[in-house]
């Protein structure tokens, strides 16, 4: 092979080239530019005046972190055993239930939050039903209210992206090798142990790109909010929405940039202690194996 | 856990995540304009969806945005892929961080940070508006680094010694790269494709910053829809995406397992 | 498996080609960008002026006139005709990005009555074509609601504290700070910053009774029972009439808001004589009662109004007396340090 000075410029790496260019103009001039619009006002100056409206949404910040949160801790809780029971299952029915788990995905996601609407509604399926059964054992039945609240708008982060967390908890699973499981096992450790020690541990990979794959879109949803919140809930991305298309009449690059850089930022920050947390617990599971 | 926890688990989780589609399954049948009340079989709302002219043309739109996009950032990352893969560490690390910062982004930030782009370019040069070439760019753009990421650990994978001796034995560097690299790397290619065209028949986020008035796709027609009165136009048009999902992958999954038993046959024999 | 995915792909691409081509297949002489308000028109109109004109048009709804302004400033849109309301359309006029319509290429606007032109938001008519006006309404389920509590005919009903959960309000500031301002007996035009702190209090006071903030949602909402009380306009009240019989409605005591909302040519137009033929096909009298008996708003169309049915004309919601008309407010364009205060508060609404 022939040692080259210049990797970028090189002939043999003149395949790159129309992606250089493409990612140099349409990814990176565009987070300059938001960082760019972040630090100025509208004649174009420097200002730190942008920075002030974080303060101003921080709540609106928080909610949104906790919100998500919530859902992803919910995820968490919801896929683990079913990416362990199909992990178990034998190999051929795997596949047609991992399908199963991804087709919904394929659906659009703004028809499957739509459906949820009419299933929450006082008027909805889900009240219909009970109020039928409570008709039938003539119990008083006020209905429950659901649909416009902070539970729905949770509702429905965990429907949307439970799949992204069954996924890879399911990937990470199948590679563990089960004779270290049948060697624990005959060494006489019990089911509990077998899994806080070795299938635990070795999971973690998987649980972290689960979280991140669900924190991610959950935090800086904007649809969600507004489909299953009825517009009382304005999260961090309603309101960057609103800044850059808003229809409160006020449109402002400048704020609506500043805060999508505290989104980067937070998401760089979160995944960042993801890593952090991945690392550790590689070591550790490594330990194990030796 | 017992046989009967895991099958009744199984069947929560399912019955979750299928629930709302059968709803809308369901009421795409509906005799009469209500979501909650259900009154009569009827197939109108199939008739209604494809006279809407607003639906279909979109629909078009999407067709014709994911096929492009697809094609193109598949073409693209591939070639990236290659140089990528011949690069030092420090140079490819630092390709792939750029690469994956539109995977890792939010949507939304992708989106305005591409919208600040157009606009600022519009104002500038006054020379077009948003419409079909933004958002084809703007699809393109979010669709590259999953090729990329396809494509590069098939690569790793490839024995490196063919593409060597085909060079020996006098192919020109070209041609050993579509006849030795490229079918060893088709796999990578063809599922990075499938992803792109995928994510971007089902982007609604980045389209509704970047699109214009006159080019718009399904999930933006979709989301007005929502905004509007009910129709259960919108039932039948989720119905018909579903069913179609539904066989493709039914199709894909028999494959695979005939495949999978024909290899076992081979083993047996 | 790989090769039924080649194919698919293939198919698919191939597929979506030959759309393209067959789109191509009839041409059309020109081609507008149309901008119109969420269920605001007779759908089979807009193919009717396509087969006879010849112009293809190119059909998007929005739902307030602040996100459509947003839309078009941005630059991001290439719209020939839009249909805003009267403080809107002042406020782009004076933007510049109207144009000067010719009305020698719109001849039908001999049929729109005297009455709705030169209008304060467009003083000498040089900029629009009155489609549709009307009052605002506040609309009730007879069933849940009682009279009592509707005697008044007053604002007030939709703070009412017995209907918490069931009371819907705007998605826009505009009309929810109208409403607001209104109720404490001020202008809806007000420039007084008190006053509109006093609003946005009023309006934060409301939020825990609101079942939720929304726009043509309504119709569902409001059909199905699924909220008894919201603020509308009047046409779309008739709509929700007719297949819901125990939704009544009655023009605020206090003061409504009058609108008129008016078809315009956006300066950056590129085909202004197809945008005029548009405008000049939506106020032939067929057509213009075909929309008005699609929509239900009332109509400034002189030929529309009498071939209506005097059931429609004849209602005192949709087409108000005159001594009720006295009391309604139009909407003027608010100078721009109010308007700005104006979305704070909403965002501090929606963010509270």
């Amino acid at each position: 092979m022939m040692k080259t000075k210049k990797p970028f410029f090189s002939a043999k790496n003149l395949t790159v080239t129309p992606y250089a260019v493409w990612m140099v103009l349409f990814v990176l001039i565009p987070i300059g530019l938001v960082v760019y619009f972040a630090f100025t006002d509208a004649n174009g100056t420097f200002t730190l005046e942008n920075l002030s409206y974080i303060k101003r949404y921080a709540e609106t910040f928080w909610l949104s972190v906790e919100l998500a949160l919530i859902s992803t801790v919910i995820c968490l809780l919801l896929a683990y055993p079913m990416a362990f029971i199909i992990a178990k299952m034998p190999t051929e029915r795997q596949g047609s239930a991992i399908l199963l788990i991804m087709l919904p995905m394929w659906m659009n996601f703004l028809i499957r939050t739509y459906a949820w609407m009419t299933i929450l509604e006082n008027n909805g399926i889900i009240n219909r039903f009970v109020g039928m059964i409570a008709q039938w054992l003539q119990i008083e039945f006020e209905g429950f209210s659901m649909i416009n609240t902070n539970g729905a708008i949770v509702l429905g982060m965990v429907y949307n992206y439970l799949p992204y967390m069954i996924l890879p908890i399911y990937t990470v699973l199948t590679k563990i090798d089960n004779s270290l499981i049948e060697a624990a096992r005959d060494l006489g450790s019990s089911s509990v142990h077998v899994f806080r020690r070795i299938i635990a541990p070795l999971s973690v990979p998987g649980v972290i790109s689960g979280i991140t794959m669900v924190f991610v879109p959950a935090v800086s949803t904007f649809i969600i909010s507004y489909l299953l919140g009825g517009g009382k809930t304005y999260l961090i991305g309603n309101i960057i929405e609103n800044y850059f298309l808003g229809s409160s009449g006020a449109i402002n690059y400048n704020v609506g940039a500043a805060l999508s850089l505290l989104l980067m930022i937070l998401i760089v920050v979160s995944m960042g202690i993801m890593n952090h947390f991945d690392k550790d617990s590689e070591s550790v599971g490594g330990g194990m194996i030796v | 856990m017992s046989k009967h926890l895991k099958r009744l688990y199984s069947f929560l989780i399912f019955a979750f995540l299928y629930a709302p589609i059968l709803v809308m399954v369901v009421y795409s049948f509906n005799g009469i304009k209500s979501r909650s009340v259900f009154e009569g079989f009827s197939l109108q709302w199939y008739k209604a969806l494809f006279e809407d002219s607003l639906i279909l043309e979109s629909f078009s739109n999407s067709l014709i945005i994911a096929a492009l996009s697809a094609l193109i950032a598949t073409v693209i990352g591939t070639f990236a892929a290659v140089g990528i893969n011949k690069m030092k560490k420090r140079t490819r690390s630092a390709y792939l961080f750029v690469n994956n910062i539109p995977v890792v982004n939010p949507d939304i930030v992708t989106a305005i940070s591409m919208m600040i782009l157009f606009v600022f370019f519009v104002s500038v040069t006054k020379m077009f508006e948003m419409g079909f070439w933004t958002l084809l760019i703007a699809h393109i753009t979010f669709n590259i680094p999953y090729v990329v990421l396809n494509v590069l650990p098939k690569l790793r994978g490839m024995d490196n010694n063919i593409y060597d001796a085909a060079l020996d034995l006098g192919c020109p560097p070209i041609k050993s790269f579509f006849k030795v690299v490229l079918p060893q790397i088709m796999p990578g290619i063809v599922t990075g494709a499938i992803m792109a065209f995928t994510l971007s028949l089902d982007d609604f986020i980045i389209s509704y910053f970047n699109s214009g008035t006159s080019f718009q796709t399904l999930p933006i027609t979709i989301y007005s829809m929502t905004k509007k009165p009910y129709s259960p136009k919108i039932n039948a048009l989720s119905t018909l995406l579903f069913v179609f999902v539904l066989v493709l992958m039914l199709i894909v999954n028999l494959r695979q397992t005939r495949t999978a038993k024909d290899k076992k046959k081979k083993e047996k024999s | 498996m790989k090769k039924i995915i080649t194919f698919a792909l293939c198919f698919v691409i191939v597929f979506s080609f030959a759309t393209v081509l067959a789109g191509c297949g009839n041409s059309y002489d020109a081609t507008i960008n149309v901008y119109n308000w969420g269920e605001y028109i007779d759908l089979s109109v807009i193919s009717e002026f396509e087969k006879e004109h010849n112009i293809k048009v190119n059909y998007t709804t929005y739902d307030q006139n602040e996100s459509m302004y947003t839309k078009i400033i941005s630059g991001s849109a290439d719209y020939d005709v839009v249909i805003p309301s009267d403080y809107m359309i002042s406020k782009m006029i004076s933007e510049d990005l109207l144009a000067e319509l010719d009305f020698s290429n719109i001849p039908n606007y001999s049929y729109i009555d005297e009455q709705y032109k030169n209008l304060a938001f467009d003083p000498e008519n040089k900029y629009s074509v009155p489609y549709t006006w009307g009052t605002t309404v506040i609309l009730y389920n007879d069933k849940y609601v009682s009279a009592e509590d509707v005697a008044e005919q007053s604002i007030d009903l939709l703070w009412n504290e017995k209907y918490a959960g069931y009371i819907l309000m705007f998605d826009n500031p505009r009309d929810s700070f109208g409403l607001a301002l209104k109720k404490l007996g001020y202008s809806m035009n007000s420039t007084d910053k008190n006053h509109w702190a006093a609003a946005a209090a009023e309006l934060q006071k409301q939020k825990p009774l609101v079942s939720a903030y929304v726009m043509d949602l309504i119709f569902d909402k409001m059909i199905s029972e699924e909220a008894y009380i919201a603020p509308y306009y009047a046409g779309d009240w008739l709509t929700i009439y007719e297949q819901n019989e125990n939704v009544k409605c009655y023009i605020p005591s206090e003061g409504a808001n009058l609108f008129v909302d008016s078809m315009c040519v956006l300066k950056s137009s590129k085909n202004k004589q197809a945008a005029e033929k548009f405008i000049n096909f939506m106020c032939e009298t067929d057509i213009a009662v075909r929309n008005a008996e699609a929509i239900g708003y009332a109509t400034p169309h002189t030929g529309a109004f009498e071939a209506l049915d005097a059931s429609v004309t004849g209602n005192e919601f949709v087409y108000p007396s005159k001594e009720k008309l006295a009391e309604t407010e139009v909407f003027v364009n608010l100078p721009q340090d109010i308007l700005t205060l104006q979305s704070n508060h909403w965002i501090d609404l929606k963010i509270d």
